[in-house]
Order: structure tokens, then sequence, then C-alpha cells
């Protein structure tokens, strides 16, 4: 099966790559690019541990074929700081200890920066059912959305 | 052990919240989970398994697959070396490969290494296997009666009586007084039975190992595991190595839960890599995680308590049935020891039922078989005061387990902090809050046990006066934060000056797996030991420089300083400064620690739940939700609340959701998150949580282990939130829609 | 002597005892004199137990003392999470 072509802008960096037709972004991703943040926990789009953006729209890595990336514009969890500047959202998870085993807190960013950039200001149950797609078994989310509200009105104040 | 009681102290570090030092490589996604590292040649292994909940494996021919493209290695169950002689052992190679028969639908029967994932699938495709089926059981009620479908012959341990299959492998009896002259006494006696369904750990990190084997014995393995000592001895056993040869080195584990307290890849990828002469990773797919890993039993319990008016608990009787899946576990053992733990009884009888059946071995979960017990007994407690008139919290004051209390399982309690949980739970807002239409207030108590074991840490005193810490457990929950904090707090050092890593199994000696609640407990118990030998050695060093008796020398706030006036005048020397001259005073620093933490303690909690059934459609919603825990002393308090709000979740889940779904033909219907519902954040209110501090008097610190009790309670104190606010006793979980509103229908 | 108290279904093993008396003075003793006296007893005492000594836990430490006035609890060797 002849490979499919595919050039695509990843976290800022101009991307090219092969990939076959049934892979999707986020075999790509992790296999062929090195971009192991975006985890798989389930690679049937119900757990949001491969959260990206794509184009600005949230997917599920997962649920994206590779070759669909190809002409868009992908944010992945290692684009998301800047050089040694965490995000505030990196940052507020650290300091609420909004992490346990840490696998679902790439998604979880990614998801929670989708959240922001639509909703600077989200009550606490707009956050827990924009945050709905991302299961984390570790912390109950309790933590979690202290964090994201936290981080929104840091980032409101600094704006 | 006397010399580590507990010295009340004041703490600088420890009971602080400082930032986790594997934080920023887990927000930034730098982190390696098993899954996220490569080797150079490397293949991709992958699993044939059984459709079948029970059948005879009459033959495989895997000479197609065998010689296709890329396809590099394929094994069975005939080219495993040896045959464990340990029961145990055994049984783990019989689940990671099958034998003569699968015994589950999702039964491992052949795997295969091949150059691509693809390939590798389309090999596993063309495997024949030729199966007879046979007839199975998934119940254990059904399972335990004589004409059941019997899956292993000749494994009933001895008490177990002849009137029950040989599925049932051991029967386990605890208690003391005699119950019939119990329940004489009592106004009111309720007898129940409970059913529990099926869980899984539900980890969001599925099983994963990168494998490296030579012809020579010679291996290492990355593997995402709670125990990498635990993998590489069973390991080694399964596949006849010498353990020194096979170093295994744990990745970042995304979740364990007690699911990866065992090895499930691991001996298959090593022989396909040792088979095809590369190295070889192996994943799991979620569904695979669900159909083939270790999920918890479910149960059927029967309880019975009696009660007098004033709410004093008379007598107890408890039969605890627990299925256990494919092989012998001792869940149903461990439900009967802790069921009435934490009460004071006159008369208690307790049994305990270990059942295999046609489905995946139950792994360790959270407290393994205590939550499904607290389920049944605290239902029938709340019941029981709620036909009496009386407040439930002081139902359970008045029979709590204290200080000299003889346990239901037999020991007599020392110092133990139920009672504080309690009055905790009693004085907090949350009791005495109002409740709205349609929403009921439960309260449940739970007990678990602490584990110590086989523990290793080495500390390392550097040049520049900083320490590296070597510790054996995965960091499953922010331990390495912890070892930093106690060691930090021992040396008298900042935490940032200390740096922990968790060394392969060729740095240390052997470490049991985290697990038990241990690694707080037993690694933080040996860490301040290894820094206690390092500040010897350091007083030494301070002593040689100063012409002095080490005697005359003491440690405090980071540096030695002369004990007293007669010791001489010298100004203090710091860590730092003894660590920079190390070289001219005899060479390196280090203290290390080797032990079996032994004589580790117990621990309580209460729960308070506030639901609200919706009566339209069963549905039910958690509304407030606070846990009441006994720490002992929460070295970073940010994670023991964590913990218990991690467990009182999963423990909510267990109550209204979850539930492996099984077809008649046995094959499980439900292998993903979609259908195996967990807990999502819409779901749920804030946990509150409120720690009490009653200190362990076996741990220098005070220390209890926290991770497994906050799952406990929360079965209980769901259901009795949810009977209440229904207005009917719910005695089946798991608590969905459909349930519920059957029940509230019957009303 | 030490008296140590037996699970109900170990009990049964030995006549319905639920407490004998064995003489040890530490774990290592204890389990190799329970075995000895109560032979009944060896298949679950290799398969493992643990053994509460006055309210603590101990599953290995053969040189783990125990007093005659110790309570001494034989109990299934536990597992966690």
């Amino acid at each position: 099966m002849s490979q499919i072509h595919v050039k695509t802008i990843i976290n800022g960096d101009a991307s090219e790559f092969l990939c076959a037709a049934d892979e999707t972004l986020l075999d790509v991703l992790r296999d062929r690019l090195d971009l192991t943040g975006s985890k798989e926990g389930c690679a049937s789009g119900d757990c949001g541990a491969c959260s990206v953006t794509m184009d600005g729209r949230l997917v599920c890595a997962c649920l994206v074929l590779g070759a669909e990336a190809d002409g868009t514009e992908i944010t992945t969890i290692e684009g998301m700081a800047t050089g040694e500047n965490l995000h505030p959202l990196q940052q507020a998870f650290l300091d609420h200890a909004a992490l346990q085993c840490g696998i679902c807190t790439p998604g979880f960013l990614v998801a929670a920066k989708s959240l922001l950039e639509r909703n600077p200001d989200p009550t606490e149950e707009e956050t827990r059912y924009w945050l709905a797609g991302n299961l984390c078994r570790c912390t109950g989310y309790d933590k979690i959305v202290r964090a994201v509200l936290d981080a929104a009105k840091i980032m409101r104040e600094t704006a | 052990m006397p010399k580590d009681e507990f010295t009340p102290r004041t703490f600088s570090v420890v009971g602080t919240r400082p930032l986790r030092p594997d934080g920023i490589d887990k927000v930034t996604g730098r982190a390696r989970y098993g899954a996220d590292i490569s080797a150079p040649g490397m293949l991709t292994g992958m699993v044939l398994r059984s459709p079948h909940a029970h059948a005879r494996i009459c033959s495989i021919d895997t000479s197609v697959a065998a010689a296709m493209p890329g396809v590099k290695a394929v094994i069975t169950r005939a080219d495993f070396p040896v045959h464990p002689e340990n029961n145990g052992t055994a049984d783990v190679l019989d689940n990671c490969m099958a034998d003569k028969k699968a015994l589950y639908d999702g039964h491992a029967v052949a795997a295969v290494a091949a150059s691509s994932r693809r390939a590798a699938l389309d090999a596993l495709a063309t495997i024949k296997v030729v199966y007879e089926v046979l007839p199975h059981v998934l119940d254990v009620d059904e399972a335990m009666k004589l004409d059941a479908p019997i899956l292993h012959k000749g494994r009933k341990q001895e008490g177990v009586p002849a009137d029950v299959s040989d599925n049932v492998l051991t029967r386990t009896e605890y208690g003391h007084g005699d119950p019939e002259i119990g329940f004489q006494m009592a106004d009111l006696v309720i007898e129940r039975q409970f059913k529990t369904a099926a869980t899984h750990q539900g980890y969001i990190e599925p099983h994963s190992c990168l494998a490296t084997l030579g012809s020579d014995g010679q291996g290492d393995l990355w593997v995402c595991t709670q125990g990498h000592y635990m993998a590489r001895n069973t390991c080694a056993e399964i596949l006849g190595l010498d353990s020194g040869c096979l170093r295994v080195t744990p990745s970042e584990i995304g979740g364990g839960f007690g699911g990866k307290t065992t090895v499930f890849l691991e001996p298959t990828a090593l022989l396909l890599s040792q088979k095809s002469g590369r190295p070889v990773k192996m994943t799991m797919t979620r569904e695979e995680v669900f159909r083939a890993s270790g999920p918890t039993a479910s149960t059927s319990i029967d309880i019975k308590i009696g009660m007098t008016k004033d709410g004093t608990i008379t007598a107890a009787k408890g039969d605890y049935r627990y299925q256990n899946g494919a092989y012998e576990a001792m869940n149903g053992t461990l439900g009967a020891m802790t069921g009435f733990a934490p009460y004071d009884l006159d008369h208690v009888n307790t049994v305990g039922w270990d059942v295999v059946t046609n489905r995946p071995k139950a792994a360790a979960y959270r407290a393994p078989g205590a939550p499904m017990a607290a389920f049944a007994v605290e239902s029938v407690i709340d019941e029981l005061a709620y036909k009496l008139g009386l407040d439930p919290i002081e139902v359970r004051l008045k029979n709590a387990a204290r200080e000299g209390t003889k346990s239901a399982y037999g020991p007599t309690y020392p110092a133990i902090g139920l009672e504080a949980t309690l009055k905790a739970a009693k004085s907090h807002p949350h009791w005495s809050a109002p409740l709205g239409e349609n929403q009921g207030r439960g309260v449940a108590c739970g007990f678990w046990f602490n584990f110590g074991g086989d523990t290793c840490v080495s500390l390392m005193v550097n040049p520049d006066g900083t320490v590296s810490l070597s510790e054996g457990n995965p960091d499953i929950g922010g331990s390495r934060a912890a070892m930093s904090m106690m060691a930090a707090e021992e040396l008298g050092i900042p935490m940032e000056r200390v740096r922990t890593i968790i060394a392969d199994t060729a740095a240390l000696g052997q470490n049991e797996v985290t697990d038990g609640s241990r690694v707080t407990f037993a690694v933080g118990l040996a860490t301040i030991k290894a820094a206690r030998h390092a500040i010897q050695i350091m007083v030494e060093r301070a002593a040689m420089t100063w012409g002095i008796d080490p005697e005359a020398v003491e440690w405090v706030d980071g540096a030695a300083q002369p004990a007293g006036p007669n010791a001489g005048k010298h100004p203090p020397m710091s860590l730092a400064e003894i660590a920079a001259i190390a070289s001219n005073t005899g060479g390196p620093i280090s203290g290390h620690f080797e032990v079996n933490a032994e004589g580790a303690g117990v621990s309580f909690g209460t729960h308070i739940a506030d639901t609200e059934v919706d009566p339209e459609t069963g549905a039910v919603k958690i509304i407030r939700y606070t846990v009441f825990q006994d720490a002992g002393k929460a070295v970073h308090p940010s994670f023991v609340e964590g913990q218990l709000q991690g467990g009182a979740v999963q423990g909510i889940g267990w109550a209204l959701n979850e539930e492996y779904i099984y077809g008649k033909d046995g094959t499980l219907q439900n292998a993903g998150f979609l259908d195996y519902r967990i807990p999502v954040a819409s779901d749920l209110p804030m946990i509150d949580t409120a720690i009490l501090e009653i200190p362990n008097p076996g741990h220098p610190y005070g220390v209890r282990g926290v991770g497994e009790t906050g799952i406990v309670p929360p079965l209980a104190a769901v259901a009795n939130s949810v009977s209440r606010a229904a207005g009917v006793r719910m005695t089946s979980l798991p608590m969905s829609p459909p349930k519920v509103l059957a029940a509230l229908k019957k009303m | 002597m030490v008296t140590v108290r037996l699970w109900g279904s170990l009990a049964e093993l030995v006549d319905g005892k639920r407490e004998i008396e064995i003489t040890a003075t530490n774990l290592r003793e204890l389990l190799e004199g329970l075995g000895e006296a109560y032979p009944a007893l060896k298949p679950q005492i290799s398969r493992g137990v643990s053994v509460a000594i006055d309210g603590r836990i101990y599953n290995d430490t053969w040189a783990t003392p125990i007093n005659e006035t110790s309570e001494v609890v034989l109990l299934n060797r536990l597992v966690g999470g």
C-alpha cells in the first residue's frame, strides 16, 4: 500500500510526513514524529488523552487520520509552553497539585486551553462539561477544575 | 519495633505543599510512560486472544503466520521453557498464555512479533486455533453449585466443604463470640443480601512494555508497573532466567490502583524478543485492558446484624462470596476480614469464599475486597439506624472500634482514628446542611490495612552539597516529592536540594510492589533511616576535621556542631561544607537503609454523600461529598487530599455506573470507555476532604498509608444516600438509572 | 508459652481449638513450632500467613520478638492494591 505525503504545521513548525491511509494522527504524532506527549488511552475518542487542536478546533488525535492533517495547523501539548516559560494552565496544574500519575494531564491541558480561548471566564459547571471528554482516574477532577478556574482568573488579570 | 516509635516533633518541610519535582515533565508532555519509548530495530508484539469464555484448545497452527513477510517470531504456550513450581507463578504464566484451556474471553493463546502493527495484526488473523467450546460460568453463586462447569480440578484448599463445587478454592472464617446469643439480645435484626458488579481500576494508561532478551539470558525490560522487582522476579521465574541478568526499569506509570501489581505482557514480550533477536514493544489496546487485565471481584454477600433500641450492635454475621475470575485470589477472605473491622463487637462471625469463574483473574484494586464488604455491612447498619430512629453517626460512634477493641478479624487495636473521623463528620457543616426534594444523605465508615515489606533506599551526598536519593518503588501518586521532603526534613536542607529518582532493579536490593498504601510509610521510613545514616557519617567527618570525638558532635538544622561547651569551640559545618571536603576526609558520603518494614498500622475513614434521585429517570446525581480520613501525618497535604478525592470518585463510579457486562455466550460486551462509563468531570461536585492526624506509633513521623482506605466507604455512603433519597433500600451495585427506576416503581 | 489465636477455618483443622499454645520467643520459632505441633496447619503456613503481634502485623522477620504476654493472632497473608 503506497503511503500518503502530508504537509502540515505542527506547533508552529512546518512538518512533512508519509503515512498509511489507515494511520491516525495520533499514530503519526507518536510513532513518526516522536511527539509522545499525546497519549493513547482508548483509541476510540472516549478518554481525551490524545487531545490536540487542528486549525484551532479541539479534536481527539485518535479519531483523525494522519492524512486529514494535510494543510492544517496542529497544536499538541509540546507546543504549549514557550521555551522555559510554562503556560498559565501548566503552572496552575502544578500549583494546585492537579495531577497524580499525569497520563491524562497533556489532554486536559490542551482541552482546557481550548476552553479558555473560547470562554475566558467559565463557570465551574461550564468547565466540568467542557472537560467531560477527558478522563482522569486519579484526582476525582476536583483539583483539575480548581486549577483551570484559577488559570482563567490569572489569564484574565494579565490579559 | 520500639526504636521506630513516633516521637512528637515540629516539622519544617513535612506538612508543606511544595511543587512536585516530576511536575514540569508531566505538564509539558516530556514524561515518558510505558508506550513512550522506542529502541532501534524494534518490533511490535501483539496477542491473539480467545473469543470463548471457556474452551479446550485442541490445536494451534501458526505456520502461515510464521512465514509471512515482516513476521519475526510467533509463540504459543509450547514455546515457554519452564513450568513454574510455585502455584502462584504457574497461574501467572497460565494467565499470560493459556495452556490446555482458555478460561475467559480474551485469554491469550498466541503472540507474534512483526516489523509493524499492521504486519502483526495480519499475522494474528492467520493463526488457526481449534477450540472445543465448554460450558462456562460467570456468577459466583452459580459457580459454587456442585453442577457448575469446573475451571480447575484439585485446587480446593483444606477447609472448603464438600457440598460446594471445585470452583471454590478457599473458605475462610473469622470472628469471636456467638452471634446466635447476640441476636437474641437485639430489639431489631436485619438480614439482607447484596450484590456488586465487577469493576475495573480504569487506569488511563494501558499496559505497555519494551523488552530485549538475548540468547545468553541477559535482558532489559522497560515497563509500566507498580513493581519492577516483581516484574523481574516473575519474568525470571517464568522464563527460567537468572533474575540478576534481567534489568527492569520502570516507566512513569499512568495509574495502577492495584491493577499493575502483576504481569500480563512482559514474559511474552521477553520471549518474543529472544526468539526474534530484536527489541519487542507490546502495548494493550483499551479493549485488551478490559478483557484481559485484572478487574476486581463481583460479589454476593449476606449480612445479618442485630441492634438494641439504643443503637448497640449485639451481633453480626457476614457471608462473603467473591467471584475472582479464572485463578485464585483472596478478595473474599479480605472482605470477611474487613467488613466489620470498624466496630467493637462481642459476637461476630464472618465467612469469606474465594471462587473462580470464566472471567479475567481479579487483580488487586485499591483495598481489594473491602469496598464491597463495607457496602453490605454499612447498608445494614444504616437501615437499622433508620428503622430505630437513630442518628447514623451516633450509632457508629456508639459501636466504634477504638484502642483496646478486639477487632472482628482478631487482633486488638492500638491507637486508631475511627472515632476521630466520625466526630469530625458529626461536627462538620455538611452533616447538618439542609437537603432538598428527592435528596438524601448517607454516611459510611471504611477500614483498610497498611502494608510494609521489603524496602531499600540509597542517599548520596554530592560534592556540591546536593543530595541524590534512589528508591525502588514506582511513583504513582507523588512519592518522589514525599521522599525528597522527608530526606530534606531529616537532613535539615531545602527540599529542592534533594532529587529522588526511581532506580532500576540493578541499582537497589529487592523492593516490594507499590501497593498496600505502603510507599509513604515504608519507603519514607527507609528514607529517614538512610538520611540518619548519612548524618552519622557526616558527624564523624566533622568530628575528624575538628579533632574531637564523634560523640561530642550533633546534627542541628543541616549542620554538624559541637554538642556542648566541653566539645570545644568550632563553628557549625553545614552539609555542603562537609560534602565539599569529603574527598579529604575519607571519600564520598552516602547513607542507605534496607529493611523489611514490618508492623504497619491500620487506617479508617468516614464519608458523607448527598445525592439527588430523579424520580422520572432513576438517574442519581452526587450533590455534595466529604471525606474524613486519618493520615497519621500528612507529608504533602495536597497529595493526601488527592488520594482521598480519587478514591472517593472511583467508589462513586463503582456505586453508580461501572460494571462488567457479559453476554449469554460469556463474552464481555462493554470493553471500552464508552460503555464502561467511569465518572467524568460533569458528573461530580468538588470532593471536600478533612485530613485528621492521629500519629501512627510505628513510624518516626507518625505517617500512615492513605492510598486505599478512600475507596472503602463510598459504595456504602452513596447507597445509603440514594436509599434515603429514593425511600427504598438499594442492595445491588451499580445503582444505574434502570435499577433505581425499577426500585422506585416497586414501592 | 505463647497463646496463638487462630482464625475460624484454621481452628477447624485443629479440633476446633481457637487458641493453641506454643513455646516461642520470636516469629521463626512460632511458625516452625506451629507446623510441627499441628501438621494440619502446615499447608496454610507454607502458603503464607501474617501474624498480628500486639496489634501490629508481621509477615517475615524471624527475629520479631514475642513475649509470653503478647497477643498473637494468625491472619491470612495480606495483599494490597
